[in-house]
């Protein structure tokens, strides 16, 4: 199995642990991953904020680059999937906006690169038998909610990510790692997203309702699948603690992370000595199959 | 609960322009407030998604601009998600954020347009994100220099945080994309 791997500029920086979960994981599971020569940056909020055009012609121009491949893109960051199937939708369904991308880009893009997320390339592509399979470990009744965030499954008509309201795909995946999936109502609410450093106090407001939400629900930890969120729900759980007098302590990683310890593979090479709440109640519930 | 809108000298075609940005019409807006109450930061703000279409639909002017929700709002996409007549909310709000820059209309706490524009430029320098760079920037342009600087030691630490910009883009399309924009 073989895709290009945009994997956003976040990779280098917030969410190193993200990248490298993928690439361990994807190693384990004999996916191929390529990353287009030279990307750039999606553009991601502050692009859709500012100009239309161009917050569709920045991953136009990655799409391209994939299309040049002749691959399927895969993307993780849940910003970056988002623009990317944005855009792809623009382009297919107004003429108008192609031409405009194409006059930005310089040469014509027809919005015709397939994008999938990690997580569909695991569920749908490898399949639920092969990672059973290939599971060593299991999660042994580990108590997981599950956070989309809002990107992957909005707008709908552009994502097409499972349900808009009532998403299950990571849910399935824990499942199989022998993981308790728990079911909440903030799977799909918003953490506060790029408000990180311009609106810190809605971050905390929205972050702090979505803790609360998973600790009310019994959550052991939480799997993110979005550099965003993690950031939101990890790094500010402390200033959360602070602000609201509250005493939130659960782990957030990546559903790649929970995927990557049933594989067997090293937490350190999964990156999760980077999480700032302790991943420790996590890495000790881990079970040899 | 009633809602009082007075009207005031019109700044004709706002709601021509939202439309032209967006290619958003937002005359089917029946006010259910599917919106309103699915917004994750109705509770904060003064001037709800419903109200903001309302507005709109009245065309009582730019006072709009001046919403605090335009800077408030997460793009979540939660409004249009639901929205029963399909009214593409999140393409409404990031014309009204485009107008509202282009017109100056009054700032706001936090200062979004700030970090959109320190955010843009350092992919217009480096073809990616360089995260160090645009929160000094940010700390400098909003005065806040203290804010999170108890975090940084930690995050170097633990390579959360690049201290130097990412040289591998290619700025080929990135180049031509803001140079076109201009």
């Amino acid at each position: 199995m073989k895709y290009a791997y945009y994997p956003g500029c976040s990779s280098e920086s917030t969410a190193r642990d993200q990248y490298m979960s993928i690439r361990e994981v994807s190693k384990v599971l004999d996916i191929e991953l390529i990353e287009p020569k030279g990307w750039t940056c999606c553009g991601s909020t502050p692009a859709h904020h500012t100009d239309r055009i161009l917050s569709i012609a920045l991953p136009a121009a990655n799409l391209l680059l994939a299309k040049k491949m002749g691959l399927d893109m895969v993307v993780f960051c849940a910003a970056c999937y988002n623009r990317m199937k944005v855009a792809n939708y623009e382009i297919q369904t107004n003429p108008k906006i192609r031409k405009e991308i194409s006059d930005s880009l310089g040469e014509d893009y027809d919005g015709s690169v397939n994008v999938h997320h990690f997580v569909e390339v695991l569920i749908k592509n490898i399949g639920i038998k092969k990672l059973q399979e290939a599971f060593t470990h299991s999660l042994d009744g580990l108590k997981v909610v599950n956070y989309y965030g809002c990107l992957l499954v909005r707008p709908h008509k552009a994502t097409n990510f499972d349900d808009p309201e009532n998403p299950t795909i990571m849910d399935s995946l824990v499942t199989i790692m022998g993981g308790e999936s728990i079911d909440w109502p903030h799977k799909v609410e918003c953490c506060g997203g790029g408000f990180a450093l311009t609106r810190t106090d809605i971050v905390i407001e929205l972050s702090n309702s979505i803790l609360g939400m998973a600790k009310a629900a019994g959550a052991q930890c939480m799997a993110v699948a979005c550099p965003m969120c993690q950031v939101n729900l990890d790094l500010r759980q402390s200033d959360i603690n602070k602000v609201k007098s509250s005493n939130h302590n659960i782990p957030i990683v990546y559903i790649t992370q929970l995927v990557g310890l049933c594989l067997g593979i090293s937490p350190e090479k999964l990156g999760m000595d980077k999480c700032i709440v302790s991943p420790m109640p996590i890495i000790e519930a881990v079970k040899s199959n | 609960m009633s809602l009082v809108i007075s009207k005031e000298k019109i700044e004709a075609g706002l709601l021509q322009t939202v439309k032209e940005i967006s290619g958003v019409d937002v005359a089917g807006c029946l006010q259910c407030k599917k919106c309103t109450n699915g917004c994750p930061v109705t509770a904060l703000v003064k001037v709800p998604p419903s109200e903001v279409i309302r507005r709109l639909q009245l065309n009582i002017g730019d006072s709009i601009l001046n919403s605090d929700l335009i800077w408030m709002c997460a793009s979540c996409e939660t409004c249009f998600s639901r929205c029963p007549m399909q009214i593409d909310m999140a393409s409404v709000m990031d014309a009204l954020r485009i107008i509202s820059v282009k017109k100056n209309a009054a700032k706001q706490k936090g200062n979004v347009p700030l970090f959109n524009r320190w955010f843009l430029k350092t992919i217009s320098m480096f073809g990616r994100t360089y995260d160090l760079g645009m929160i000094a920037a940010y700390k400098i342009g909003t005065s806040n220099y203290f804010q999170d600087t108890d975090k940084f030691p930690m995050m170097l630490q633990k390579r959360k945080i690049a201290l130097f910009p990412s040289l591998k883009a290619d700025k080929k399309y990135v180049r031509r994309i803001f140079k076109k924009k201009k």
